[in-house]
């Protein structure tokens, strides 16, 4: 039996997490993140670092984006589409689950 | 975000900033015992022997140097890893040591409870080689019988156990005309990401070019199935797609540069630059027996000797790819040309690269391909007699 496989398209209501085999990881020799993941390597920008680490399978896309724009004193709508075209391009390297 | 790809011999982008401190990944080549034949294996037609390879605590102390070394993924490779009965051994002091831990297998001579036990260990992720899709093509090319039932049952198995899998299929003129169904089998498989790879011509592969190489014509038609098929499945599998730079203008940065992302540690524990790096002349290897990892990284002699750019002659001193391409492959250069420091005959400011691409067209237009030279162990030299 094969697994679901089709593409996840990321909305505000989507909940992401990083798989138990992506590592988001920080690297005391060179003072940065790194996003482990299968034959690659990922630079996260401080951005996404603050985006990955809130990706725990539990808060959704736009809860982390009101958490950002909060913190980082910006408009939410911008925040929120930054932060999907974003996990997007993670989703659909395979970096970033949602449900 | 900054992406890179440390073991892909074709790299969009080579000058990483992460590896001016030390590679981002270690290939660690455990043994070259393989039950299987390919004619295109990228070990040296020299093997080295089971008597001659690194015991277990050897292995795990490259790991914990590797990790303090700041090397972020170790790729457990071989010939064939899984033959090595001491394989988790060497998986657990990685993955404690912190190492993101890739296995690279042929997948025949695992089992399901092993593969299981490597998973509680710390194995991040498992890449499976394929041959073809057709059994019968399959078993000439592995010169393995029922190496594709094997194969789908330990995706079956890498799937139960929920382990990200990657299938890697080395392309040539015997399976050129299967990608489509390699492709299908991998989605099927449940691979998230898939390496469709032309062969390079190296090692074995270098020796059955004229059996292996596809023509021109293939090569392009593979690249638009490639490309639709990427378009088909974006968020479903990942694709890495690797040309034969035969048919090529510009060499591909081999290794992401020479000493700069990557290295390779063989069976014995000599410390190479790039699989290939022994049909260089004039290099010397250090040994993890005689020397520490980070010392031979920064200061080995064969690492200092192409890295960089001041060692280029024309036409790649000067040329505005120079630190994009890094003139290509060492070992291509070597073998095609006489001369490491000269450019890639890839390259089309190479003056051997009409040649090059002449012998490509020349052997792949062949209607009878020759037959396979198997890569095996050369026979033991029977002791002289007196």
């Amino acid at each position: 039996m094969s697994t679901a496989r089709t593409r996840v398209i990321i909305v505000p209501a989507s909940k992401p997490a990083l798989p138990p085999h992506i590592k988001l990881r920080h690297d005391p020799g060179r003072g940065r993140w790194h996003v482990l993941a299968p034959e690659r390597v990922f630079e996260p920008d401080p951005i996404a670092i603050e985006i990955l680490k809130r990706c725990d399978g539990v808060a959704s896309v736009e809860q982390i984006a009101t958490d950002l724009a909060k913190d980082y004193n910006a408009p939410l709508q911008e925040i929120l589409n930054d932060t999907i075209s974003m996990l997007q391009e993670l989703s659909d390297k395979g970096v970033v689950k949602a449900v | 975000m900054n992406e890179i790809a440390p073991m892909e011999q074709f790299s969009e982008k080579p000058v990483v900033e992460a590896c001016a401190r030390a590679p981002v990944g270690l290939l660690a080549e455990l043994t070259h015992r393989c039950p299987l034949q390919c004619p295109y294996c990228s070990n040296p037609l020299e093997l080295d022997r089971v008597g001659s390879e690194l015991t277990t605590e050897q292995w795990q102390d490259v790991m914990r140097q590797a990790a303090e070394l700041g090397i972020l993924q170790i790729h457990l490779s071989g010939g064939e890893p899984t033959v090595r009965k001491d394989l988790e051994d060497i998986v657990e002091v990685a993955a404690k040591a912190g190492l993101y831990t890739n296995l690279i297998t042929a997948g025949v001579t695992l089992t399901r409870d092993r593969l299981a036990h490597l998973k509680d260990l710390g194995l991040d992720h498992v890449q499976l080689s394929i041959q073809d899709v057709d059994d019968v093509n399959a078993e000439k090319i592995s010169a393995y019988k029922n190496g594709l039932a094997k194969k789908r049952e330990v995706g079956k198995w890498v799937r139960e156990l929920e382990m990200p899998l990657t299938v890697n299929a080395p392309i040539h003129r015997l399976n050129i005309e299967n990608l489509p169904n390699i492709i299908d089998f991998a989605v099927e498989l449940g691979a998230g990401r898939i390496e469709v790879a032309n062969i390079q011509y190296y090692a074995w592969a270098l020796k059955n070019r004229a059996a292996l190489m596809p023509t021109r014509a293939q090569v392009l038609k593979s690249a638009e199935i490639v490309e639709a098929a990427k378009e088909r499945l974006k968020g479903v599998m990942v694709f890495d797609f690797v040309v034969p730079d035969y048919y090529a203008k510009t060499p591909k940065p081999c290794m992401g540069g020479w000493g700069r992302g990557v290295m390779n540690v063989t069976p014995q524990g000599r410390v190479l630059p790039c699989h290939a790096a022994e049909t260089v002349p004039g290099l010397i290897f250090d040994n993890v027996k005689d020397r520490r990892l980070a010392d031979i990284w920064l200061n080995g002699q064969a690492f200092q000797m192409y890295r960089g750019t001041s060692w280029m002659k024309e036409p790649c001193r000067g040329c505005p790819r120079a630190e994009i391409d890094f003139g290509g492959c060492r070992c291509q250069a070597m073998a095609f040309t006489g001369d490491p420091a000269n450019t890639d005959p890839a390259c089309k400011l190479s003056p051997y690269h009409d040649a090059f691409v002449a012998a490509a067209e020349q052997e792949s237009g062949e209607q009878t391909p020759p037959p396979f030279v198997y890569r095996r162990m050369s026979p033991v030299k029977a002791p002289a007699a007196e």
